[in-house]
């Protein structure tokens, strides 16, 4: 009787013990220094100014006054850089915000699981790149979602020309001709991904950003937010400068390139902020 | 005694049970939580590939078919709720009768009556294709309503707004239950609905094809030699069993004061001003009018187009070049007569009356 009960006893515990095991073993994927969360906030500023959606007036390189009504751009493919050029790049799948200029939350991507370690810079896509753009309509959830009422009517996606809206930006200005409608807009609808099966312009860009002498430390206890401005002059003077009353309305055209090209340089880092619990 | 080792027993089963139940418990957060229990499981729809046509270039794997899942798409496809004013479903410019187009109106017609600026396509053998539209702005069937639902001369409604629409209405829930084994309303659910209902619109019993199957007699002698000078003239664009390559081309039509620039839209490339898509000519006796703006009303007038009134621009087909000066085809009238006549056996009774395809009595035609 003793015996059997021994043997019952160390096979219930071995099973036990070992099915722990199996069942779990995933969680030595885990680095030993654990994961904590990054925050990259993206400030929509003029210049020296605040962006104020409506009633912020500004004045582009070409001496032209203007408003804007709307700011929208997505960030994509986003990796967090080592000073030892290597990086982290955030899962594929959580790589997608879409920044608006209306909804306040939006403009903080939050990233989670982030290794533990030391950041000396991020890189991201300013859109969506050209896979995503063509991929499965299973995987257009959330902001890629073409029926996303967090769009709220303002779509980021060409239903007519499939792809998304990289960037768009449309207010008034007094240099605008009227419009069809009696209105003075301009309209920047910047997207394009090089095309499916002929290719053509190609306005995916992708921004890598230092943080000079900052460093992001990143560990259970410790995560950083990363405040990183976004220059909406800049969008009318990079490379080429842009005037409202030659080009109000930028849409599915190559001359589009020539706006990706200026925003391309419009991010800056700021400063950050270090959060430690 | 033998009662001790028997609960022994009973207990020790009792503890492994718990085990695994707190195994379970405990590595709940590493695994995806579970699907609800299916309240039914949604029967296998089988599609068959004609057998004289290609391999589909669709992905069914990524969406298989169901019967309530074409069911539901069926629905979808007919019902006005897709548009703003509840009264245009994609059936008002899709319908059956004239194989899926537009029957009568060279521009169609969509919410208060505003005019397209093109004619509707027929919806048909879709599966086949690779890119949408004449202008081939959409390269994926499952993102082609988008474009219908949001284009505002045609259903000018928004997608997001559909979804609340079919979420609040006291039929829809039920219907993605079943086709989806749960109420969820997305728009992946939605747009794969459609696309089911619309991939099994496969035309391919025409007495063209039952003559290419071996029966002789499915075509007569006139028939035959259109489809000789059919094959010599006209089928190294409109080719092989679905009558089109899937390029895109400029057949030399005149353009209009809307200077409607096609392909060029899309890719912006010079070489593509005036360029569409070639389309299928199937069913193509019931589908007047005819080109992307529907500027022929008859077969004889497409015919009288190849040869006498092809426009010569830079991106004219070189096909339709020729060396004498004047463009386009050379053909008599009795060669145009009998093309006619085999562009006539291309009509699909069977298709056309199929009621698996047919308004389930939801939609408005006009
Ligand atoms: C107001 C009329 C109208 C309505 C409503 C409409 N369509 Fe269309 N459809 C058209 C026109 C016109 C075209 C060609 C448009 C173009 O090429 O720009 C077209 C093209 C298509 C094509 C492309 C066929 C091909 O060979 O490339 C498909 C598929 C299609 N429609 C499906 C739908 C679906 C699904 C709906 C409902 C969600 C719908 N349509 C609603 C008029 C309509
Ligand atoms: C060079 C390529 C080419 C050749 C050769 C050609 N077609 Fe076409 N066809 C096209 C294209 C492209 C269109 C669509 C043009 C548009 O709407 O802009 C078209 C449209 C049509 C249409 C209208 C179909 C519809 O649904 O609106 C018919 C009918 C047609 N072709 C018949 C013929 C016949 C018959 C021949 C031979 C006598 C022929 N085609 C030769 C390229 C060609």
């Amino acid at each position: 009787m003793k015996g059997l009960s021994y043997s019952i006893y160390s096979f219930f515990v071995a099973f036990t013990f070992s099915a722990f095991l199996l069942a779990c073993n995933n969680s030595d994927d885990v680095p030993p220094t654990g994961t904590g969360e990054v925050t990259l906030e993206f400030d929509n500023v003029a210049g020296t100014k605040n962006l104020v959606l409506g009633s912020g007036t500004y004045q582009n390189a070409a001496g032209e006054s203007f408003t804007v009504d709307i700011l929208n751009y997505f960030v994509s493919n986003i990796k967090l850089l080592r000073a030892d050029g290597t990086h982290y790049t955030v899962p594929q799948d959580s790589s997608y915000f879409l920044i608006r200029e209306a909804e306040r939350e939006s403009q903080f991507v939050k990233l989670k699981n982030i290794p533990a370690g030391e950041y000396v810079g991020v890189e991201f896509v300013v859109g969506v790149d050209s896979l995503r753009s063509v991929s499965d309509i299973s995987k257009r959830t959330g902001v890629l979602d073409p029926a996303d009422a967090s769009h709220e009517g303002n779509s980021m996606y060409w239903s007519w020309n499939s792809g998304y809206i990289f960037l768009k930006m449309e207010g008034t200005s007094p240099q605008a001709q009227t419009d069809a409608a009696g209105n003075r807009k301009f309209r920047y609808h910047i997207g394009g991904f090089g095309g499916y099966s002929a290719p053509t312009f190609n306005n995916i860009r992708t921004v890598r950003l230092q943080f000079g002498s900052d460093k992001a430390q990143v560990s259970p206890g410790s995560s950083p937010e990363i405040h990183l401005l976004a220059d909406i002059l800049k969008i009318f003077n990079g490379p080429t400068q842009i005037s409202l009353a030659t080009n109000p309305t930028v849409m599915v055209s190559p001359y589009s390139t020539t706006i990706a090209n200026n925003y391309l340089n419009m991010f800056s880092y700021d400063h950050m902020h270090v959060h430690n619990d | 005694m033998i009662s001790d080792t028997m609960n022994l027993l009973r207990l020790s089963l009792y503890g492994i049970l718990l085990c695994v139940g707190l195994i379970q418990l405990s590595c709940r957060s590493e695994q995806e939580s579970p699907e609800p229990e299916p309240i039914t499981k949604p029967t296998p729809y089988t599609w068959t590939k004609p057998r004289q046509f290609p391999e589909p270039v669709y992905d069914f794997q990524a969406n298989p078919l169901t019967a309530e899942g074409v069911e539901l798409g069926k629905f979808l496809f007919y019902d006005g709720i897709l548009s703003r004013n509840g009264l245009i479903g994609c059936g008002t410019c899709h319908q059956q009768s004239s194989a899926f187009t537009h029957h009568g109106h060279d521009l169609s017609h969509g919410v208060d009556d505003r005019l397209g600026k093109r004619n509707a396509q027929a919806v048909q053998n879709m599966a086949w294709s690779a890119v949408f539209f004449w202008d081939g702005g959409v390269h994926n069937l499952d993102f082609v309503p988008f474009n219908a639902i949001e284009n505002e001369v045609e259903m000018d409604e928004k997608v997001g707004n559909v979804l609340d629409k079919l979420r609040k209405s006291p039929d829809y829930p039920k219907r993605f239950r079943s086709a989806f084994s749960s109420e969820e309303i997305t728009t992946e659910r939605m747009m794969k609905a459609l696309s089911q209902f619309m991939l099994t619109m496969v035309s391919a019993t025409s007495r063209y094809d039952y003559y290419t199957m071996g029966d002789a007699s499915a075509l007569n002698a006139q028939e035959r030699q259109g489809l000789a000078l059919f094959k010599q003239h006209c089928s190294s664009c409109h080719s092989g069993e679905l009558f089109t390559d899937h390029s895109f081309r400029n057949n030399g039509l005149r353009p209009l004061p809307g200077n409607d620039l096609g392909r060029f839209d899309v890719t912006q490339v010079e070489a593509d001003r005036y360029k569409f898509k070639v389309p299928s000519l199937r069913n193509v006796g019931l589908s007047s009018p005819y080109m992307h703006d529907g500027r022929y009303y008859t077969l004889e007038e497409v015919l009288d187009h190849y040869t006498d009134s092809v426009y010569s621009s830079a991106t004219l087909d070189p096909i339709l070049k020729n060396d004498t000066g004047k463009s386009g085809l050379t053909l008599s009238p009795t060669d145009k007569q009998a093309i006619i006549a085999f562009l006539k056996s291309l009509t699909d009774e069977q298709f056309i009356r199929d009621r698996r395809l047919a308004d389930p009595g939801i939609g408005n035609a006009f």
